[in-house]
């Protein structure tokens, strides 16, 4: 297997290659799911002028947002960016470039993306702002817009395991953009809380196949929670 | 008197349906769920990828992998299943949900929404909303009926960037539960103790009053 294995033992290595100017997918819905050691990978190679493209942007001091403190990211692709206040200085300042995209046209963007399909018609968003500029078409009687698919030079995902040959399982609603990022990457890098032996993951759970796994890295977690609710 | 907004929830649970698949915006509709009828299995859609969620964890059962789409910590009930952010979109966007409960600014007699941005204030985002208004065939808004000044929200045409266009059907306000139709509001029910008068100065867009408009109970 030796040409299917997966796995690198240092950060380092899996982000090997990540440049200035790179578009790189993030996995995560809020603070759930996030890669949260390729985050800080991401911040000790210093790189600049990234597009990134998750669902959010982080916190401050937590997440994507670390990225910002060193005004690491150009332009920034969302849905929600709300909770991060050096987030709104960097926009205010024009420092900082921000596409707002509907989440589920960003969710589809990615599979699009990872599926060889370069746009898709939609419903979301005609009518609003978000239209503007794209092309609108009529299907059985209803207005959709031209939305185009989204790929990028990484993408960077948080998995619960995986084994080997790079098949990943999610825990729970950490699963999120994860897998969509993962199938969009030119070098897709998944962390994971363990790597287990082959055959450990049944064919039939696998949510990503290794087909799609350029790097496979173990971590540890902080898994900070964004809004603590417990029943009273 | 105006609606509390338990009252609003309580209204809105009303329309639920036994095997109903809901998803509820934030704010009001998250009420909604502490009204599902007993008899009723009704199970509950979070847009993070969650199709049945439950109640909120205790100190014991609490899992940071585990959150709702406003990124609390949640559970998930019997029958839930867990899936990537496209497959919960394709469940919003194709129709499959049964009934979206959300909040708006304005809404206006063409069924349009403006609920997402108010130019001259900072953007946050749309989330899911652009996607759900977009794609459910039946939509609650729950709103107030007029700003703190008067000002009605229930207008001719929306003044805000839309969140979709010609999409909504329903308007749960806290002073009537209206419905759009050919370009008018169409009053069905008053809040308990609210004037006919009073909606009528409260609505700016074009509005119906029919004979048989209804007092809400509680």
């Amino acid at each position: 297997m030796a040409g299917l294995d997966k796995r690198v033992a240092t950060y380092e290595q899996a982000l090997e290659g990540l440049t200035d100017n790179m578009t790189v997918l993030a996995g995560g819905f809020g603070l759930c799911g996030i890669p949260e050691n390729l985050i800080s990978e991401i911040r000790r190679r210093g790189v600049k002028g990234l597009t990134v493209v998750s669902n959010n942007c982080g916190v401050d001091g937590f997440g994507l947002g670390v990225l910002l403190e060193d005004r690491q990211i150009r332009k920034m692709v969302a849905s929600y960016v709300g909770e991060n206040a050096e987030f709104e200085r960097q926009l205010l300042s024009g420092e900082l470039e921000v596409e707002l995209t509907p989440q589920g046209t960003l969710a589809e963007k990615m599979r699009a993306g990872g599926a060889g399909i370069p746009a898709f018609y939609t419903a979301t968003g005609y009518g609003t702002p978000v239209a503007d500029g794209k092309e609108v078409r009529e299907f059985n009687g209803r207005k959709y817009i031209l939305e185009e698919s989204i790929t990028g030079d990484f993408a960077i995902v948080k998995g619960w395991k995986a084994d080997h040959y790079g098949n990943v399982v999610y825990r729970n609603t950490a699963q999120n953009f994860n897998p969509l990022a993962a199938t969009a990457g030119k070098i897709t890098v998944v962390e994971v809380e363990e790597i287990v032996e082959p055959g450990v993951l049944l064919p039939s759970e696998i949510h990503t196949p290794g087909i799609y796994v350029d790097r496979v890295i173990v971590g540890t977690f902080e898994k900070r929670i964004e809004k603590r609710t417990v029943k009273a | 008197m105006a609606l509390t907004r338990e009252q609003m929830a309580q209204r809105v649970a009303r329309e639920l349906k036994d095997g109903y698949y809901v998803n509820l915006g934030i704010g009001i509709p998250t009420l909604v769920a502490n009204y599902v009828p007993a008899d009723m299995d009704v199970m509950l859609q979070s847009e993070n990828g969650l199709l049945g969620m439950g109640e909120f964890p205790t100190e014991g059962t609490l899992d940071a992998d585990m959150i709702n789409a406003g990124k609390q910590t949640v559970t998930a009930r019997r029958g839930a299943s867990i899936f990537d952010s496209a497959q919960s979109f394709a469940m919003i966007r194709g129709g499959h949900v049964d009934l979206t409960v959300l909040g708006a600014f304005e809404v206006d007699v063409q069924g349009n929404i403006a609920s997402w941005m108010i130019p001259g204030k900072l953007v946050k985002g749309m989330g899911g909303a652009m996607d759900l208004v977009a794609g459910a065939e039946n939509i609650i808004v729950t709103m107030t009926h007029a700003s703190k000044d008067g000002e009605s929200k229930l207008l001719p045409q929306c003044s805000l960037p839309l969140t979709g266009a010609g999409c909504i059907r329903k308007v749960l306000t806290d002073l009537a539960y209206l419905e759009i139709e050919d370009g008018a509001f169409i009053l069905r029910e008053t809040a308990p103790g609210v004037s006919i008068e009073e909606i009528i100065e409260k609505t700016a867009g074009k509005l119906i009053v029919p004979d048989d408009v209804k007092e809400m109970t509680f």
